[in-house]
């Protein structure tokens, strides 16, 4: 690796292309763990907003009038103000009003750091836009199909479990992946915060070494792959789940 | 038309086409003197050097010099707000004509914009560490998360201190919450700085100035990389040189920091 090593130190004493975060080991490393944290922030969000999505679903048609209000309040709350103004307050207005722990090194620190802040407003952002579209693939099974299956014997909880579910989430698949998508490019907007996520670290680097211009390639190349490999696992997960001749 | 003639009008052709070649590159002192403005970059956020008084106004030691550059040059002064993040592109882009935003001189900066010579100031780096944290030295930063400003010239120093990425922040004031918030040990700063927000505000009774083991660095003021050996880039050498002389920057220091820094005293000294 020693030879890749020189030729990009010479690209940079050469031709001025300064691709230092692949030549030198502590900005390598950096940028390594910032591309780590980022995948760490996407997997664990899109996660939770998923299972958000669920219960959210779930608890907006649930019988009790309060669970609903509340269902519908968070809705509001958390689709209707921009993720960075979350994070933002979450970080410095609530996270001081929240009891202190103390730390290792005799000082006190808030009970979340950025990182949780980070994760917290992400999975309720993108969560309350999952609830929606899970609702809407639960009202898209036709009435008709339910009832036969109420015909056929089955309990409601079945209906749900074995014919609802599985339909309703093969109608929004393609409005979930989209929202997947937002998600892992909103994890971005951590970096706010000072959670050393890619753009935080490319941040860091850009400023010490000046090398902005070959930095911004490296993200744009790396959320490219990123995003790629997700939406190539998708589309392979809405395949594998088609069912021959329903849906379009 | 003789073939002598024909020689002479491409000689002719050719020199005119040099010279035309010579006007055509932008000469920013020219500029600033027929626009009648000079816009200078400086910094909003950063007491005493440059920031906000009550009224808004942007005011600072640096913005005296900025006035000062005005005035030798006959010209209106148009101050810009600057921060760490953006300055180096401001100057490249032409966004301004100068630069003078509390920059510390690094060799990559030396790359990437013209940096004015003689430097016209120099300041060290220190951390205002909560006093619970028994902060004594560098050393004692490890593995301890650590606020800084994003840009900044000893971030690398201080995470190499720390082991640990920074909890670095846009500006001053996001520092200093995070800080008191207890979502950091410490505010990495410059020294000059750190000693001044101890020394004129209550909050930080219960924290400590720590000067670092990072050398003290100069600051510079800085045009664009073309202008540096050009007309606009000498008078500016100039006149940085005649403040030192002058005693302008060591009056300007006392007026702003209320005391003088050691290597400005120096300088001083040295262009007497």
């Amino acid at each position: 690796m020693d030879w890749l090593a020189d030729w990009l130190r010479s690209l940079y004493t050469n031709h001025d292309i300064n691709l230092v975060h692949f030549y030198d080991a502590f900005e390598r490393n950096r940028f390594l763990w910032g591309i780590w944290f980022t995948i760490k922030l996407s997997v664990i969000s899109v996660v939770l907003s998923i299972v958000i999505g669920v219960v959210g679903a779930w608890s907006q048609a649930a019988p009790s009038r309060a669970l609903r209000a509340v269902t519908q309040s968070y809705i509001q709350l958390f689709r209707n103000t921009p993720p960075l103004v979350q994070m933002y307050f979450f970080y410095f207005a609530l996270s001081p009003m929240l009891p202190r722990v103390a730390t290792s090194y005799g000082t006190q620190e808030p009970v979340f750091g950025a990182f949780t802040w980070a994760i917290i407003s992400l999975s309720f952002f993108a969560g309350a836009f999952n609830v929606e579209i899970f609702r809407s693939g639960i009202e898209a099974v036709p009435r008709t199909m339910t009832e036969a299956a109420t015909a056929l014997g089955y309990k409601p909880a079945q209906v749900y479990r074995y014919v609802v579910l599985p339909l309703a989430l093969r109608i929004c698949l393609p409005s979930l992946t989209n929202n997947i998508v937002n998600l892992v490019k909103t994890t971005t907007l951590a970096s706010a915060i000072a959670v050393p996520e890619a753009l935080f670290v490319a941040n860091q680097i850009w400023s010490d070494k000046e090398n902005v211009f070959e930095m911004m390639i490296t993200l744009f190349v790396f959320y490219i792959a990123l995003v790629g490999v997700l939406v190539w696992a998708m589309r392979r997960w809405e395949k594998a789940m088609r069912i021959p001749g329903y849906g379009a | 038309m003789t073939y002598k003639m024909a020689i002479k009008l491409l000689i002719m052709a050719a020199a005119a086409t040099g010279w035309l070649a010579g006007v055509a590159r932008a000469d920013t002192m020219d500029d600033i003197k027929k626009k009648g403005t000079v816009v200078i970059g400086v910094k909003a956020d950063y007491p005493p050097y440059g920031f906000r008084d009550p009224s808004g106004q942007i005011v600072g030691m640096e913005v005296d010099l900025a006035n000062d550059v005005a005035k030798r040059l006959g010209v209106k002064l148009q101050l810009e707000p600057v921060v760490a993040s953006n300055r180096m592109q401001y100057v490249q882009q032409g966004k301004i004509d100068l630069m003078i935003a509390t920059m510390n001189v690094t060799e990559e900066r030396k790359k990437a914009v013209g940096i004015v010579e003689p430097y016209y100031y120099a300041s060290g780096v220190a951390i205002l560490a909560v006093k619970a944290a028994n902060i004594k030295t560098g050393a004692d930063l490890k593995d301890k998360p650590v606020c800084a400003i994003q840009g900044s010239f000893y971030n690398n120093d201080v995470q190499k201190m720390t082991g640990r990425d920074l909890v670095a922040f846009k500006g001053v004031p996001e520092n200093e919450q995070a800080l008191l918030n207890g979502q950091c040990v410490g505010f990495v700063y410059d020294d000059t700085l750190l000693i001044y927000k101890k020394k004129s505000d209550e909050k930080w009774k219960e924290y400590d100035v720590v000067v670092l083991d990072i050398a003290p660095l100069p600051w510079g003021s800085a045009v664009k990389p073309e202008d540096k050996d050009a007309a606009w880039g000498k008078f500016m050498s100039d006149v940085v040189k005649d403040w030192h002389k002058q005693g302008t920057l060591v009056e300007a220091e006392k007026k702003w920091l209320g005391q003088n820094t050691k290597w400005l005293l120096d300088q001083n000294a040295a262009a007497k």
